[in-house]
């Protein structure tokens, strides 16, 4: 019983849902990353891609009846986790070093 | 009735998407996101990955936005102080974000046809089995993430000291 529910669950959404969700979600992300300025905003706004493409390894997991796919999602999971950590301390460096959390002062890394 | 639950978490997910990006207030875009990361885990639920969504709501909604919220309040940016592109560059960053979204949904269109729901494994999102994939095949990479935790732990705290002496 559970199992015809779940099937009828996945079978009633099709997986082209999916892939126009994670492609609209991915593309947001990208569309802010260059539309803000904010060094925060846009580090969420990598957060955003990096959710749109667990969405999608999930779906595709699902549909397939694949375990292995979660596990990925998983440790994009973990990494992201560290990721997180890691870039927020750089962001808090540059905010002591530039004392602003705008993009732009960044360009003087060229030289 | 699913198909509608589908609809709205997916709305709900794009639109609080958007309003991260637009809203003017660095607070704000981290709420919004805290709405699309419960939409998410809506999904996942749906999905019948019911672990994936548990552990998406503590690591994302629990640890990611905290900090987040934690460095905002603690740089002192709850308020607009950012200067604004040029309306020419956030046009031509629409229209590239649009036309990318076009591209990637025309180029993955052609996976419809994915083959029958393996009906003997249903329970592909639940702890059993997925703890059992996750400490017998990939055991090696999930003792690598411990690694890769100790690294990012270290760098973060180097990175936060004020002077290396």
């Amino acid at each position: 019983m559970e199992q015809h529910t779940l099937a009828q669950t996945l079978y009633g959404i099709p997986l082209n849902a999916y892939i126009i969700v994670s492609a609209v979600l991915f593309s947001i992300g990208v569309m802010g990353v260059l539309y803000r300025r904010n060094l925060i905003i846009i580090f969420m706004c990598i957060e955003l891609m990096l959710n749109a493409v667990n969405l999608l390894l999930a779906a595709f997991g699902a549909y397939r009846g694949d375990s292995n796919g979660q596990v990925f999602v998983f440790f994009i999971m973990a990494v992201a986790a560290a990721e997180v950590a890691v870039g927020l301390a750089i962001l808090m460096m540059i905010y002591r070093n530039t004392k602003s959390s705008d993009i732009d002062t960044l360009t003087r890394l060229k030289w | 009735m699913t198909l509608y639950i589908f609809y709205f978490l997916s709305f709900l997910a794009i639109l609080s998407a958007f309003m991260v990006v637009f809203s003017k207030n660095p607070v704000h875009s981290v709420l919004y996101l805290i709405v699309t990361f419960f939409a998410i885990a809506g999904h996942y639920i749906l999905l019948n990955a019911q672990f994936l969504a548990a552990v998406h709501i503590i690591v994302y909604a629990g640890a990611i936005m905290v900090l987040f919220l934690y460095v905002i309040m603690m740089l002192n940016l709850n308020k607009e102080t950012e200067p604004h592109k040029s309306t020419y560059l956030k046009l031509a960053a629409t229209v590239s974000g649009g036309i990318f979204m076009v591209v990637l949904i025309g180029s993955l269109k052609g996976v419809e046809k994915i083959e029958n729901l393996n009906a003997a494994n249903q329970s592909a999102g639940l702890i059993k089995n997925l703890g059992h994939v996750l400490y017998n095949d990939y055991m090696l990479p999930f003792e690598m993430a411990s690694i890769l935790f100790l690294t990012a732990m270290v760098g973060a705290v180097l990175l936060g000291k004020n002077e290396l002496k």
